[in-house]
């Protein structure tokens, strides 16, 4: 069985095309199993949020192509790949991006209205996210009730509201404390753990990095290293 | 249904920029809807004065009276005329005059003045002239007594139950002179014919003018004064050449012209004020698209389809608009209404200058529901034209480009 989930093939994204042009993305070959809890690590401006855009299909690489969970998203029009999106892919961001009118549980809802999932199915999955993500009680609070780290786990559950074949989350311990960030690998690790979530982050923090299964590292667009862990903390 | 929830929600994230747009069209239908009803209000009380109260809507003379306004152009009064404007449909009553010039004395003092020969009680159910009356009491036909106009009252210095000379020419050169007590007072809301005016019975007139059973002119009282040019043109076929069918329009061009005029330049004030809202409505939309760029990026990331998006912004555009007009045309209702019953008026010079015009400077408002549901079908229109503004961006939307900070 192919547990393939993200397969791309000599993809570049090139900007200032006309000019003098700057690989973002050069030449860049990934494959992702499912179950994977892989760190995408590199300096600024390494491309990996870059990599993640293409990969996520908000944006199109202008050479190679993408392929994720055997659909070639590259061919695919803009509508076809926000459809896709919403099916296949669980974004979580930086800075929460909550939808500050509505509480957490809405906002979990709501990726899941946009799905067209009827009411009862939606109420016992969120249900079963809050459980997960330990913020039970906090169902009807506005995310500006929420501690940072708290919006955040709010975010993973958005993320997972939609069933995706996999995560990808753009520095998603950046704005938090150590406990929250903690917090929020444990949630995150979990899931993989237990109910084989493939997840892949950009990032730049060292706690993140030790808990990765493997660490992807970019120079220049460039992958210079890919490392797969043995023993990882628990 | 959610999406209109959550477009009701939005609103409420920045009340106070929801609250200040919501106010620009509040403040822009009430000023807009006071400005239309003022408008119709004011060249309605301006056709009701002069028309109204002396013209009439239509008038029959004989062929070529207008050019010439001579006694001498008068008819005879004519039953079959009669009958046949009678069986017009839209005609619902017609009074005979005999009109004609007479300067008019008392003691020392004398004034050129317009005679109107009527028939008080057919009169009567077309300008309702009883309830111009300020003194003493209004005609009947056998009467031998005079309605003087207050202003030309005043001129001769003159009194109720005093007696005028009318000294002028008659029908067919005769001279035409008689004493005439003064029976009452109007007060015409045209200060030119509030100047000059008397009112006298027909037989009475037709006597003083030795024009036996002759009249210059039938008015016309309509059922429905919309289509004065059908009306006028059917009423020509009917009476033939030999007579003159004639319009407010035609026989008072300067009226006509004035509420043109005014009405050119009402509608750029009107044109300014939309341009008002329309930046008010635009500016708030610019910031908030500004303000959400991030959030918009974000929900077409996470797979919200674009026209979802479009219509989310749709709605809030649509909402923000829609309870500023509904509370603009409620709060303009009363305004309105108040206005029309206790009208602006305005005193001393500024009155002297719309009464050098021949206008009373008397401002009423127009309670026909158009103006406020007009008003209110444009500032939606403009509303809804402008809400196309975050759709466009929307389609134009690229997550990557709208995330980066």
């Amino acid at each position: 069985m192919d547990n393939t989930v993200i397969d791309a093939h000599n993809i570049s994204k090139i900007y200032n095309k006309d000019n003098i042009p700057v690989y973002a993305v050069n030449n860049v070959h990934l494959h992702v199993e499912k179950g994977e809890f892989t760190a995408l690590v590199g300096p600024s401006g390494s491309g990996k949020t870059t990599l993640l855009n293409l990969i996520g299909g908000l944006d199109l690489p202008d050479e190679g192509n993408i392929t994720i969970n055997g659909k070639d998203i590259t061919q695919m029009s803009p509508s076809e790949l926000i459809d896709f999106r919403l099916k296949n892919i669980g974004f979580v961001f930086q800075s929460f991006n909550l939808i500050p009118v509505l509480t957490a549980k809405e906002n979990v809802e709501f990726i899941m209205q946009l799905q067209g999932i009827e009411l009862k199915k939606r109420e016992q999955r969120i249900y079963a996210l809050f459980e997960q993500i330990g913020l039970s009680d906090k169902l009807d609070s506005r995310p500006s009730q929420l501690s940072g780290g708290q919006q955040q786990r709010v975010a993973v559950a958005r993320a997972l509201a939609s069933k995706p074949k996999f995560i990808l989350a753009d520095e998603p311990t950046a704005n938090l404390d150590t406990q929250s960030a903690n917090n929020l690998l444990d949630i995150m690790y979990k899931l993989n753990q237990e109910e084989h979530m493939t997840f892949l982050f950009s990032t730049h923090d060292q706690r993140v990095i030790d808990r990765a299964k493997r660490v992807i590292t970019l120079v220049d667009g460039r992958i210079v290293s890919d490392t797969a862990k043995q023993n990882l903390p628990a | 249904m959610w999406i209109v929830q959550l477009a009701w929600k939005n609103l409420w994230r920045n009340a106070n920029r929801t609250m200040i747009t919501m106010a620009a069209i509040f403040f822009a239908v009430l000023l807009s809807i006071l400005m239309s009803s003022l408008k119709t209000g004011i060249f309605d009380n301006l056709i009701k004065d002069m028309v109204g109260y002396y013209s009439g809507y239509i008038q029959v003379h004989q062929a070529g009276y207008w050019e010439e306004q001579l006694l001498d152009n008068c008819f005879e009064e004519n039953s079959e005329i009669q009958r046949k404007i009678r069986s017009h449909s839209q005609v619902r009553e017609i009074s005979p005059r005999l009109e004609s010039f007479a300067l008019a004395s008392t003691g020392e003092l004398s004034k050129g003045c317009l005679v109107l020969g009527i028939n008080p009680v057919q009169e009567q159910s077309i300008t309702h002239l009883s309830e111009k009356i300020v003194k003493g009491r209004y005609l009947s036909s056998n009467d031998l007594g005079i309605l003087v106009s207050e202003g030309l009252l005043k001129r001769l210095k003159s009194y109720v139950g005093d007696t005028l000379v009318l000294f002028g020419q008659g029908y067919h050169g005769s001279t035409a002179a008689g004493k005439y007590p003064i029976q009452g007072v109007i007060q015409l809301g045209s200060p030119e014919l509030n100047d000059k005016t008397i009112v006298m019975p027909l037989a009475l007139t037709q006597d003083l003018y030795s024009a036996t059973n002759m009249i210059t002119s039938y008015v016309l009282s309509l059922q429905d004064t919309d289509d004065l040019m059908a009306i006028q043109s059917s009423l020509e076929k009917k009476l033939g050449k030999a007579y003159e069918v004639m319009t407010w329009q035609e026989m008072m061009p300067d009226i006509k012209q004035h509420i043109e005029t005014d009405s050119a330049n009402m509608k750029y004030v009107q044109a300014f004020l939309y341009l008002l809202i329309s930046f008010g409505i635009f500016g708030t939309l610019l910031i908030m698209m500004a303000e959400r760029r991030y959030e918009l990026g974000m929900l077409v990331a996470i797979g919200m389809k674009k026209s979802k998006l479009s219509l989310l912004l749709l709605f809030e555009s649509l909402f923000t608009v829609i309870v500023a007009c509904i509370l603009g045309i409620l709060a303009s209702i009363p305004v309105v209404y108040y206005l029309h019953k206790y009208p602006i008026r305005i005193y001393g010079e500024g009155a002297k200058a719309y009464e050098r015009f021949g206008f009373e400077a008397v401002f009423p408002t127009s309670t026909d529901y158009h103006h406020f549901v007009n008003q209110g079908i444009a500032v939606l229109l403009i509303g809804l034209i402008l809400s196309m503004y975050p759709v466009i961006k929307i389609i134009h939307l690229n997550p990557v480009d709208s995330m980066k900070k």
